[in-house]
């Protein structure tokens, strides 16, 4: 799938703000801005398109009381990087899991949880992963003092 | 192997591969549901050494988190560095000068041929041989001397520079890594003779722990572990960066998918890498190593960017976001053993406990790069 | 005092002892000092020294090992069957030892020569199947119990082709007398069993298959299922400690030396000299050491064997060329 394919492919999905990123200055082909709610949708447009989840990553914006999630997806023929963006709130982050359709996601959905306390709903097992099975405190949020 | 487990009465039970277990290469825990000699379920459980680190990338300066970067994957150190800066560099917009990319390059390289000499003789031990250790880390050793004269450090390498390298090569190590070359080159025979056609080492990898393609996509496995199941997938083609464009190398593909594929993608990689130092030392042009007017006090531009390296494991990929001063706002590392571990449990499933432990060391896992 | 020693009952008595007490001793030395050469052995196929601090070339190192595994505590773990799992090393140290006591070391030195001295011999050694049993069963450990399981499947898989080797030896030889077999091989090495080609050609494979049992059957690598190490972790001795894990460690030494010195009377020609010149104990202790040699070498130089491969190995090639050889001696013996 190209470039140009993929972009009028996930410019059909609701919401979505699709800009194409010099790759040499941003380090990824597409950046998709997408509300919350369309994320598993994308996720399986991206499997359709042979896409393979690299990471989760998870941006607390302390100041807009906002957490953003990136999904990086990367296609092993084409190459081509896709960074997909979503923001909930800061009180109760929460987003449907993509590990039906990403497995490898489960494992990155237990990291960002540990880490932001973003609860993905539908994830089989949400427990803590890289932290101690009985931490209940979030240490990449802005406000946790370290 | 088409041996089926087939018991009319089913009774599993629990074991605990590590945390300390000789074949986990650190501490990693396995929960083993196992019915008789055959694994019912595996799962990994991790984070005995997490540390943090993306935190610590967030409330220390640019230049202190340089460190650290070797402490994640200290068997390939300097690809995390490479990734770390290279994603710093981009947020900046420092260039780095082509002298200086060529040594990350040849030194990069040379770590790259370190850590899979450094894999086949752990690999070997996991299978219970113990010799070709003793070889391959004969081999590592000159690595080591050659890198420990330029950057300093045998193991935790902090060399790279935001906008270059921090000491410049001289002749006695372009010497040094032409002569290793040759001795590499012509000790390879010897590894396969002693390795590659031993039968028992063949009978234990070929066929045993297939990966296809399409479970390294769902799991996001890359590195040797991706090109063992017929994906020609390099960052260093796929995303050149660096000065990778002006050499010429293989990346080396087999489709198998198994422990012996993998087994060969990383014997062919220290044969390709020999080629790119080659060709790097050959080109080597003439210059400063590191950039003019780099600040001292780093303070990158509002933005965010990706940088991707192909490490020894897979893609390590950094994503940094600044917000203007002297910190990260947020450091994101993605570490390649993370996912590679992650598919484990379901291409376990079936498998004889020996044959699992043959899958898990050809995944080539650093664990506190999984934990970070 | 020169009349009790006229006595024939307390010469024997006293030779006996003696046996007893050389025999012990032999096994003892052996496991020490074959320790020391599996250190110092692979250190030379590996770019290193072994050991070489404690005495000279390192060899009061084995003095330093046994004095720490003396010193050390012998825990048992909760749950384990305590009498079981005390009973265990010894069961596996002394059917090893006993085994010793048939084997002719020269033309008189023998501690029993035994007309059945063979059979004597297969009979002890299949004791020490079930003391490690035992000793992985009664520790009360999975990885134990895993490497119990594996060491009955792997010594019954081994010992059928080795019987079925040895049933064609003793057609060739006429005799279950270790000390006849030997005898019958004196005059040259070409006489020697492993060549007696006109008796079965397979014999040098027979030799080769005997090796490969006696491998097994001492559970050395690369079929050291019951140990195991980078998947078991020490396998069925994973719970011993001190004096406890040295017994199983004597033994695994003092069966390699049986199965050696096996190896050297029905094959190797004994104490006899290849050329036939000066025969003795030196000739037996060459042979013997020099299969020692090649199972530590072997050791070191092959990985692991899967599980199945190993049954496989037993049941698929080597029981049906045993079976071969069986066939094609019979019918050598019938026609010539």
């Amino acid at each position: 799938m190209t470039l140009a394919e993929l972009t009028t492919r996930l410019q059909t999905l609701q919401g979505s703000t699709v800009t194409a990123t010099d790759h040499s200055k941003q380090g990824v082909n597409l950046d998709i801005t997408i509300a919350s709610n369309v994320i598993p949708e994308l996720a399986r447009l991206m499997s359709e398109a042979k896409f393979a989840l690299e990471a989760i990553t998870g941006v607390d914006w302390l100041a807009e009381q906002q957490i953003e999630i990136v999904y990086d997806f990367t296609s092993y023929t084409s190459g081509i990087r896709v960074a997909a963006r979503t923001r909930v709130s800061r009180e109760t982050p929460e987003v449907a899991t993509i590990s039906d359709v990403h497995p490898g996601a489960n494992w990155h959905e237990r990291e960002s949880h540990d880490f932001f306390g973003i609860t993905f709903t539908g994830h089989p097992g949400l427990i803590p992963l890289l932290l101690p099975e009985d931490a209940d405190f979030h240490p990449l949020r802005k406000d946790y003092g370290a | 192997m088409s041996i089926e487990a087939k018991s009319i009465h089913r009774e599993t039970f629990v074991i605990n591969l590590g945390p300390q277990h000789p074949a986990t290469h650190g501490v990693l825990r396995i929960k083993l549901t196992m019915d008789g000699e055959y694994i019912d379920d595996a799962e990994p459980i991790i984070g005995y050494g997490h540390r943090m680190q993306e935190k610590m990338g967030e409330n220390r300066t640019y230049a202190k988190f340089l460190p650290n970067t070797a402490r994640m994957d200290y068997v390939a150190a300097l690809f995390n560095s490479q990734g770390y800066v290279g994603a710093v560099e981009r947020l900046a917009g420092i260039t780095v000068p082509e002298r200086a990319e060529y040594i990350r390059v040849i030194t990069a390289e040379l770590n790259r041929v370190a850590s899979h000499l450094l894999w086949a003789g752990a690999f070997l031990i996991d299978l219970g041989g113990f010799t070709p250790l003793l070889y391959t880390f004969d081999d590592r050793e000159q690595i080591l001397d050659l890198l420990e004269s330029v950057t300093g450090a045998r193991l935790t390498f902090c060399y790279y520079r935001f906008g270059g390298v921090c000491n410049d090569i001289d002749d006695e190590f372009v010497a040094g890594t032409r002569q290793f070359i040759s001795r590499l080159r012509s000790r390879m025979p010897m590894y396969h003779a002693l390795i590659t056609k031993n039968i028992i080492f063949r009978k234990r990898c070929e066929g045993i722990g297939p990966i296809t393609a399409d479970v390294c996509r769902r799991y996001g496995g890359t590195g040797p572990v991706l090109r063992g199941a017929g994906v020609a997938y390099d960052v260093r083609k796929a995303e050149p960066y660096s000065v990778y464009p002006q050499f010429d190398f293989n990346v080396p593909v087999y489709p198998e998918g198994d422990c012996m594929a993998r087994y060969r993608v990383r014997m062919d990689e220290i044969v390709e890498s020999l080629r790119i130092i080659e060709q790097a030392l050959d080109k080597l042009p003439a210059g400063p190593v590191m950039a003019e007017k780099v600040p001292r006090f780093l303070k990158p531009p509002k933005g965010e960017c990706t940088f991707t390296v192909e490490s020894a494991r897979g893609s390590f990929g950094v994503r940094a976001i600044s917000d203007g001063t002297d910190k990260a706002y947020r450091m994101k590392l993605r570490s390649p053993c993370f996912s590679n571990l992650s598919l484990f449990q379901e291409c376990s499933r079936g498998m004889l406990l020996a044959d699992a432990l043959a899958l898990l060391g050809s995944l080539d896992l650093v664990i506190p790069d999984i934990d970070r | 005092m020169m009349t009790l020693l006229h006595n024939d009952f307390v010469l024997e008595m006293i030779r006996l002892v003696l046996y007893a007490v050389g025999l012990i001793a032999f096994a003892a030395f052996n496991a020490a000092y074959l320790s020391l050469l599996e250190r110092k052995i692979p250190s030379w196929f590996q770019l290193r020294y072994g050991p070489k601090e404690v005495g000279w070339w390192g060899l009061l190192q084995p003095v330093a090992d046994g004095i720490k595994l003396l010193t050390k505590q012998l825990l048992v773990q909760r749950g384990a069957d305590v009498v079981l799992f005390k009973l265990a090393p010894a069961m596996v140290v002394i059917p090893a030892i006993m085994c010793l006591a048939t084997i002719p070391f020269s033309e008189t030195l023998v501690p029993r020569n035994i007309n059945l001295g063979l059979l004597v011999i297969f009979s002890f050694s299949a004791i020490h199947v079930i003391g490690t049993m035992l000793g992985g069963w009664a520790s009360y450990n999975k990885y134990a119990s895993i490497a119990a399981a594996r060491v009955v499947a792997q010594n019954i898989a081994y010992e059928i082709p080795l019987l079925l080797i040895l049933v064609s030896l003793v057609m060739i030889t006429h005799s279950f007398n270790l000390h006849t077999i030997v005898d019958q091989q004196a005059g040259g090495f070409w006489r020697w069993n492993v060549l007696r080609l006109s008796a079965s050609p397979l014999m040098p494979v027979a030799f080769i298959i005997y090796f490969i049992c006696m491998l097994a059957e001492s559970n050395r690598a690369p079929f050291d299922m019951v140990e195991a190490e980078s998947e078991l972790i020490a396998g069925a001795f994973t719970e011993y400690s001190g004096m406890g894990f040295g017994l199983f460690f004597i033994a695994e030494y003092a069966n390699i030396v049986v199965g050696c010195a096996l190896g050297t009377i029905l094959f190797l020609g004994g104490w006899h000299c290849p050329f036939g010149l000066l025969p003795g104990l030196h000739w037996f202790l060459i042979k013997m050491y020099f299969l020692c040699f090649t199972v530590i070498w072997v050791r070191w130089s092959f990985p692991r064997t899967q599980f199945y491969g190993l049954l496989n190995l037993s049941w698929k090639v080597l029981i049906p060329i045993a079976l071969a050889n069986l066939m094609i001696t019979a019918i050598m013996l019938k026609l010539f």
